[in-house]
């Protein structure tokens, strides 16, 4: 019996939120009033739980290491937020979109949660209409919709291509006007460097002020984690420079336990890689594969001559261009699910068929969606992806195809909530994607947004009451106790450690290192020997990290570099336990792909009877063995089969 | 096609260790640079060199690295975000420089963004004209289905134009007068654009302006550099609509 409980709720699935609903506690307005809740991060789950719990009366204490809530890295989500609204009249519902999302990660989520989720996605939309964001219209002046990987029906919402970037600012004016309202205290430029357990429950934690370098005690009666993801565990990936794990890994090392961390997304239209000396990929949004057509050259000497610069793409005649996607998934063609896709484009290159000159690159192509629509129409609808594309290589795509290649970009996996996204640590909840709930093995396009807003808007207000309201007699926790003291001197001493080492090598040389294991071993395809292989040179690389390491500067002041010392210690930790997970899951499913299960057209091979469970890792010490703890997925509502977009 | 190399340029950076320490500036040069980096780049190779070289490396606003959270923000030459049009300082390609160039980077000089660490400011002035009322008053929960607020194409679209910003204060760092209209309209006129923006237009408009004010910025006085300078293009024509939207508070009143 699994120490796990995941607190699921009675009824047939589309009873279970409601059921919960009227079973959980309530505090009462006066009682909130004296109650404290502090929030890590401040993207869509993070701003939208910070806003929602202040408005309900709560003392909010709100941190992102940012200079403004605003530059939280949902502010790049580009194409849309999913809803089951069936505003098209195409047969669209909760069920609809439940089924869809569990199909769509691989059968590996939890169906309530998923269920949940899809039940609360139509109030998201009203939400935030009503906060004034600027979604796209129909000429009539109602919502319009466009239609995103993995799915037949079109219930994606967006605002022209920042679509994050637009529901961001709508959170952010909710927490701004919070903020006005003293209800949020809201510390930018801060980074979480512990959490601080009293009597095994989460009452705060230590944070340091990055312009002054000061470490500082915050208490409260919870904390919320809403971080982000940790792709950036690969170096290279569409993350933003500073998107960090740290806050999830010391929670982690306090206890609670880290799910499904092999579950990555790699995205399958981003820009190829160039050179050696690239901080960072930049992501062409899912939307484009509406109207873009993603092919290879059909002939070996075509694609040789495109390496060599001697032909472009627009040399090779129709005939001779393979529509790979197309030809090999008939029904949903250039709109499969992004783990199939970036597979796919592996594959074509791997073949020999790729197209830039490290042979990394398929084409995405406009040529056809302008002659069926017009350029006018397709300005529109992405006109500022295309400009990003062209400041960015030099290209045209109106003109020329863009070439794309898959790049790290979603973390499925992480830290293990039950149903009412609290961890393994009472008083400590996870939200968004730093959470592992809802996507299982892979998440389906436009569900990220969709899940942070669920988060912070709709669950996390009703069920952390259940926690708080068994709270009400804890005072104002103070920060003079001793379990602050002790948080305070050993991050003190962390950070400490590692700018003391003075040796000889930058962190980013470090980080480039373990983000070249990683692709390289635990990337878009594993099998147990590169794994094993990956674990020993992560261990390798953890001890030279700690012999050589070199910060510059000052303790107590601004200081980039400790700060990527830091992340990058936790990465290296985290990156181990990544190709641990991914080592025991010996079998395919979403994003994670071992070689050792694939069909014969090498395509995923699940292994329901072994591994339909959630992977919940229990830290044990860094040169110890984790813990695996296996919460069991039973799903009551959906049948299992073999995930097919034939 | 394989990117040219730029074999020397010369970064002319301004260095500042804190608020109140005294600023200079610097020459580093930098040497094997290929135009198909990104500026931000170039800065981490030169930051790379200055770390193993022993010195104390360039403190600088980043994150996104695509033009869209709005953190970076240098002064290029005389350009915030540099020579190349519709672009943040992170999209900015070294392909816009030449072979050995001086590029001066500067931090926003802005009274209302005190410099922090060399060529790193800071911009809570920003938040706190948003904070004054750049928001829609409703709660979450409780609201009507987003269908029954209709609104027309052309109107969705203009409040998008608006809503594009990313508040990195180019607007600000390169007016005259140091003004942020450009910052503030964007926001005020996305609201006066819809429907959900009408209930509290009157005290959106005077509160956000009178917050502007006290937070020490410049007057507007038409000269349409921060929309040029503008990486989004919002138009001075939603100044035009914050301008209206004002008096038409202030007749009110």
């Amino acid at each position: 019996m699994s120490i796990l409980n995941s607190k699921i709720p009675e009824g047939s699935i589309s009873e279970k939120w409601s059921n919960h609903k009227a079973n959980i506690k309530v505090v009462s307005p006066a009682n909130k009033r004296k109650l404290e809740v502090i929030v890590i991060g401040t993207g869509l789950a993070g701003a939208s739980a910070a806003a929602s719990l202040s408005e309900l009366g709560y003392n909010v204490k709100a941190f992102c290491y940012q200079d403004s809530p605003r530059r939280a890295h949902s502010i790049a989500a580009q194409g849309g937020i999913n809803a089951a609204k069936n505003y098209q009249n195409d047969n669209d519902s909760v069920y609809r979109l439940f089924y869809d999302t569990i199909k769509g990660g691989d059968y590996r989520s939890r169906e309530a949660n998923v269920h949940r989720l899809a039940e609360v996605s139509p109030n998201i939309i009203d939400q935030c209409v009503a906060q004034g964001v600027p979604f796209a219209r129909e000429y009539g002046g109602l919502l319009s919709n466009r239609s995103f990987g993995g799915v037949l029906v079109s219930r994606t919402f967006y605002a022209r291509g920042q679509t994050g970037q637009q529901l961001l600012l709508g959170a952010y004016s909710a927490l701004n006007r919070q903020i006005a309202e003293g209800g949020v205290k809201m510390y930018t430029r801060h980074e979480m460097i512990d959490l601080v357990t009293i009597d095994g429950k989460a009452r705060g934690i230590i944070a340091r002020d990055m312009v002054t370098g000061e470490i500082k005690p915050f208490g409260a009666h919870a904390v919320v984690i809403a971080s982000g993801g940790y792709g950036n565990v690969f170096f290279l990936s569409t993350n933003a420079m500073g998107c960090n794990a740290s806050a999830s890994w010391v929670c982690y090392k306090k206890g609670a336990f880290f799910a499904n961390p092999c579950y990555v997304q790699i995205h399958p239209t981003c820009i190829p890689v160039h050179g050696s000396q690239q901080s960072k990929l930049t992501l062409m949004s899912e939307s484009l594969r509406n109207d873009g057509r993603v092919w290879a050259p059909k002939k070996q000497e075509d694609a040789e001559k495109l390496r060599k610069g001697l032909i472009g793409p627009n040399d090779i005649a129709d005939e001779d261009r393979d529509f790979y996607l197309e030809r090999r998934y008939p029904s949903y063609g250039n709109l499969v699910p992004r783990d199939v896709a970036s597979r796919a484009a592996k594959e074509r290159c791997d073949a020999g068929f790729g197209v830039n000159s490290e042979g990394k690159a398929v084409y995405l192509d406009f040529k056809y969606a302008i002659e069926r629509l017009g350029r006018h129409t397709i300005e529109k609808r992405y006109g500022n992806l295309f400009q990003m594309y062209e400041k960015i290589t030099d290209t045209d795509p109106y003109k020329e195809p863009m070439q794309i290649y898959p790049a790290i970009h979603y973390t499925m996996g992480g830290t293990w909530v039950d149903y009412n996204l609290m961890t393994t640590i009472p008083g400590l909840y996870a939200l968004g994607e730093a959470n592992f709930s809802d996507h299982g093995a892979n998440r389906l396009g436009a569900s990220a947004l969709m899940q942070g807003l669920a988060d912070g808007y709709f669950v996390l207000p009703y069920t952390i009451g259940d926690y708080l309201a068994g709270e009400i007699m804890v005072p104002k926790i103070d920060t003079n106790r001793p379990e602050f003291i002790e948080a305070e001197k050993s991050a003190t001493a962390k950070l400490e450690k590692l700018f003391n080492i003075k040796g000889k090598t930058p962190v980013d040389h470090f980080h480039k290192k373990l983000g070249h294991i990683m692709w390289e071993y635990v990337g878009m395809a594993r099998n147990a020997e590169g794994l094993t292989k990956a674990i020993q040179e992560i261990q390798e690389l953890r001890v030279e990290f700690y012999k050589d390491l070199l910060v510059p500067g000052e303790l107590k002041n601004v200081n980039p570099e400790l700060e990527k010392a830091g992340r990058v210690a936790d990465f290296i930790e985290l990156g181990e336990l990544l190709a641990r997970d991914a080592l025991n899951r010996n079998e395919s499913c979403g994003g994670h792909f071992r070689e050792e299960s694939s069909t014969e057209e090498g395509e995923a091979k699940r292994d329901d009877e072994n591994f339909a469970y959630v992977a919940a890792w229990e830290f044990k010490g860094v040169d110890a063995e984790p813990v695996l703890h296996k919460e069991e997925l039973v799903f009551e509502t959906i049948h299992l089969t073999q995930r097919s977009y034939k | 096609m394989a990117d040219k190399i730029l074999n020397k340029i010369y970064v002319k950076v301004w260095r500042q260790n804190s608020a109140k320490a005294k600023g200079r500036f610097e020459t580093y040069t930098v040497e094997n640079i290929s135009q198909g980096n990104s500026f931000l780049e170039m800065i981490d190779i030169l930051n790379d060199q200055l770390i193993l070289g022993g010195k104390d490396p360039i403190a600088f606003d980043h994150d996104c690295r695509e033009g869209i959270c709005g953190m970076c923000s240098l002064y290029i030459n005389g350009h915030a975000h540099g020579p190349d049009t519709l672009v943040t300082t992170c999209q900015l390609h070294m392909r816009k420089f030449s072979e050995g160039q001086t590029i001066t980077v500067e931090p926003w000089r802005v009274g209302a963004f005190p410099v922090i660490k060399d060529v790193m400011v800071d911009r809570t002035a920003f938040e706190k004209i948003q904070q004054a009322g750049g928001f829609v008053s409703v709660n979450t929960g409780g609201v009507p289905d987003g269908n029954t607020i209709p609104i027309s194409q052309d109107d969705a679209e203009e409040a998008m134009d608006a809503a594009a910003c990313i508040g990195c204060g180019a607007c600000a760092a390169t007016c005259k007068n140091s003004s942020a209209m450009l910052f503030l309209a964007a926001k005020v006129s996305q609201f006066a654009k819809l429907p959900q923006g009408q209930v509290e237009a009157k005290r959106r408009a005077k509160a956000m302006y009178a917050k502007m004010d006290e937070l020490g910025f410049g007057g507007c006085t038409n000269t349409g550099a921060c929309e040029l300078a503008c990486p989004k293009s919002i138009s001075i024509a939603h100044i035009a609509r914050l301008n209206r939207e004002y008096l038409k508070a202030k007749i009110a009143d």
